[in-house]
C-alpha cells in the first residue's frame, strides 16, 4: 500500500516502512540503542530526503525508548539517578551540537563530515566491543570464573563523587556529565539518538553493569532527541508526523520484542551482537566514501546565501 | 474567440497558415492524497482549419508539461586523500521541478532551433544556469538532466503524441509520485515546418488536500504545537504498546 507523506513529498510503500520500523525497534530494545545509526541511512536508501529522515527519525526513537525503558523500568533496571546526570550534560551537547552543525553547514561539507565521524566512531566503539566481547567469551569457554571488568580506573580518582545505588557505583559525576555532552553533540550533528556510543562508553568508561546500561541509556536518549525533535520542527519544518507514525507502529512493537530477547541473552552475547552491527554500518559508509560513486553529481536545494 | 480569430486573420500575413488548437484534459487539477502514488494526465485535442489554410511542411504537435521553477544547486564529487567529496557546485537559477515533452515526431524535423532558442521547450533549453558558473557549467546542467530523468521528473516523450488524419492528437503524461506542488503549466505547440503557427496554455494546478494539506500547513504555520503533537504521538504509542506488552505477558 503506497503513502504520501507530506512533508518529505513523497510517496512510499506503508508496510515497508512498517517492517523497517519493527526491525529496528528489535535491535533498539535488544540493545539500548535508538537505532537512528541504522534508520537514518536506511530511509535515505529508499528515497527520503535526508533533512526529513533525520528529524522524523528523532522523533521516532522517542516512542521506541519510550517503550523500552517502560519495559526496563518494570524490571528496574534504570539508573535514574545517573540518566538524569547524563540529561544534564546531554542536553549542553545538544545545544552546542546545534551551534557546530550550523557553523559547518555555513562552510558546506556538512555531509562529509558527518560521515567521516559515522565511520571514525562506529569502527572504534565497533572493534573495541568486539575484541573485549570476544576475549569475555573466550574465558568463560575455558571454565575459569566469569571474566570481571578492571572496577577502578582514573574515572574512580576525581572529585564531586555520587553514589549510583542500581548501578552500584560510588564514582565523580564528572565523567558521565562529559559523555553526556560528547553523545549530545553527536546526537545534534549525526541526527542519532546516540546510544551506540553511549552504551559502550556507560561498560566500559564508567564501568556500569551491562544489564543496567540498556535502561539508562534508552532514559536519557528520549529527553535527547525529545529535545532534537522539536529543534527540528521549528526551525527546519522537516518532521514528517505520517512518517513517523509509520516507523513508530512497527518500531513500539519491535522495541517490547527486543527488550524480552536482551534479557534472556548474556550480556557478552549481547555485546558481541551490537559490535558485529556497529562494524557492519561503519563498513558500508566507509565503503561509500572510498569506492568510486555511479553518479558523481549530486542536485539539492539552492543555498540562500 | 471565434472573433479574435476572425480578427487575428485579417492582421495575419495570408502566407501563414491558419491552424488552431482545440484541447482537452482529462484532469483540471491534481489533488495529492494520503494513498497519492502519481496519476495520469490525458491531453487530448484537435486541429481546427480555416479552409484557407495552407498546408506546406510537417505537421508537428509538441506537448510540454512544466512544473514549478526552483533554483538548484547541483554539486560534483571528486577523489580527494582516497575519499569522494563533494569539491564543486553549480547553481542553477531556473530549473522546473517536473519537465514532460511529449511530440510526434523526432524534435528535430518539427521544431526549428531558433524556435526552440526562443520559447526553450526542449528539456535542455528550459534549464538556465547563472552567468558567475565556471566554464564548466554545462556539464552541471547536463548531471542535473541525468538524475531528473532517471527519478522520472524528466521526460523525454519523442513520439508519444498519436495523431490522427492530421487532426485528432493525444498523449499522456505520467506525474511521479514525488511531485513539488504548485501550479503544473501545460503548453501544446502546434508547428508547420519547424515553425510555431499556435499555442495553447492550460494550468493544471496540483496541489495536497485533506490531512496531507492540514498537516503541511501545522508543520509550517504552528510549528511548536506540531512539535509538541508529534512528540505526544510517540509517547503515547510508545506507552500503549508497552501496556499491551504487559498484559499479553500476564
Amino acid at each position: 500500500m503506497q503513502i504520501y507523506l507530506p512533508i518529505a513529498e513523497v510517496s512510499v510503500n506503508a508496510f515497508l516502512l512498517l517492517g523497517l520500523g519493527g526491525m529496528v525497534g528489535v535491535l533498539s530494545g535488544m540493545f539500548g540503542v535508538g537505532g537512528g545509526f541504522l534508520m537514518t541511512p536506511l530511509l535515505f536508501f529508499i528515497g527520503i530526503p535526508p533533512a526529513v529522515a533525520v528529524a522524523t527519525e528523532a522523533n521516532q526513537i522517542v516512542a521506541s525508548s519510550f517503550s523500552g525503558v517502560l519495559a526496563h523500568l518494570k524490571r528496574k533496571t534504570v539508573d535514574l539517578r545517573m540518566g538524569l546526570v547524563l540529561l544534564v550534560g546531554g542536553l549542553i551537547g545538544a545545544a552546542l551540537g546545534v551551534q557546530v552543525f550550523n557553523a559547518l553547514k555555513a562552510i558546506g561539507q556538512v555531509d562529509l563530515l558527518v560521515k567521516l565521524s559515522y565511520v571514525l566512531f562506529l569502527g572504534i566503539i565497533g572493534a573495541l566491543m568486539f575484541v573485549e566481547s570476544l576475549n569475555a567469551i573466550r574465558k568463560s569457554r575455558k571454565g575459569g570464573r566469569p571474566a570481571t571488568r578492571r572496577r577502578h580506573n582514573w574515572v574512580h580518582n576525581l572529585p564531586f563523587k555520587m553514589k549510583f545505588r542500581v548501578s552500584g557505583l560510588y564514582i565523580s559525576v564528572i565523567p558521565p556529565v562529559i559523555v553526556g555532552i560528547l553523545v549530545g553533540i553527536l546526537a545534534a550533528i549525526m541526527g542519532v539518538g546516540g546510544g551506540f556510543i553511549m552504551v559502550p562508553a556507560m561498560i566500559y568508561l564508567l564501568g556500569m553493569p551491562t544489564k543496567v546500561v540498556v535502561g539508562t541509556s534508552l532514559f536519557q536518549i528520549i529527553f535527547v532527541t525529545a529535545f532534537t525533535t522539536m529543534l527540528h520542527a521549528t526551525t527546519n519544518f522537516t518532521v514528517d508526523v505520517v512518517l513517523a507514525v509509520l516507523l513508530l507502529v512497527g518500531g513500539v512493537i519491535g522495541a517490547q520484542i527486543g527488550t524480552r530477547i536482551g534479557v534472556k541473552m548474556k550480556a557478552e552475547q549481547l555485546r558481541i551482537l551490537l559490535a558485529i552491527l556497529v562494524l557492519a554500518v561503519c563498513g558500508k559508509l566507509a565503503l561509500d566514501l572510498l569506492l568510486q560513486p555511479s553518479e558523481l553529481y549530486s542536485v539539492g536545494p539552492a543555498i540562500t546565501h | 474567440m471565434a472573433r479574435l480569430f476572425a480578427l487575428l486573420l485579417l492582421l495575419l500575413p495570408a502566407s501563414l497558415s491558419a491552424e488552431e488548437i482545440v484541447l482537452g484534459l482529462s484532469r483540471d487539477e491534481v489533488a495529492i492524497t494520503a494513498t497519492f502514488d502519481g496519476s495520469d494526465i490525458l491531453i487530448f485535442g484537435a486541429i481546427r482549419r480555416d479552409g484557407t489554410a495552407t498546408l506546406e511542411g510537417n505537421l508537428g504537435i509538441i506537448v510540454t508539461v512544466a512544473g514549478p521553477d526552483k533554483p538548484i544547486t547541483v554539486r560534483r564529487k571528486e577523489r580527494r586523500l582516497g575519499i569522494w567529496i563533494n569539491v564543486e557546485s553549480v547553481e542553477i537559477d531556473v530549473a522546473p521541478s517536473f519537465y514532460a515533452v511529449a511530440t510526434n515526431a523526432p524534435m528535430s524535423e518539427i521544431l526549428a532551433p531558433s524556435e526552440d532558442a526562443a520559447t526553450r521547450i526542449s528539456i535542455s533549453r528550459a534549464i538556465r544556469s547563472v552567468g558567475r558558473s565556471e566554464t564548466g557549467s554545462a556539464k552541471f546542467t547536463e548531471a542535473l538532466m541525468r538524475i531528473r530523468a532517471a527519478n522520472g521528473l524528466y521526460q523525454d516523450l519523442e513520439g508519444a503524441v498519436s495523431v490522427d488524419e492530421e487532426t485528432l492528437f493525444r498523449t499522456s503524461i505520467g506525474l511521479p509520485s514525488n511531485l513539488t506542488e504548485g501550479n503544473y503549466t501545460t503548453e501544446i505547440y502546434l508547428t508547420r515546418g519547424g515553425q510555431i503557427v499556435d499555442l495553447y496554455s492550460a494550468i493544471i494546478p496540483v496541489k495536497k488536500v485533506g490531512l496531507e494539506q492540514f498537516l503541511y500547513r501545522l508543520a509550517h504555520d504552528q510549528p511548536i504545537i506540531y512539535g509538541l503533537m508529534s512528540l505526544a504521538i510517540a509517547i503515547a504509542a510508545g506507552w500503549i504498546a508497552s501496556a499491551v506488552f504487559g498484559m499479553i505477558r500476564r
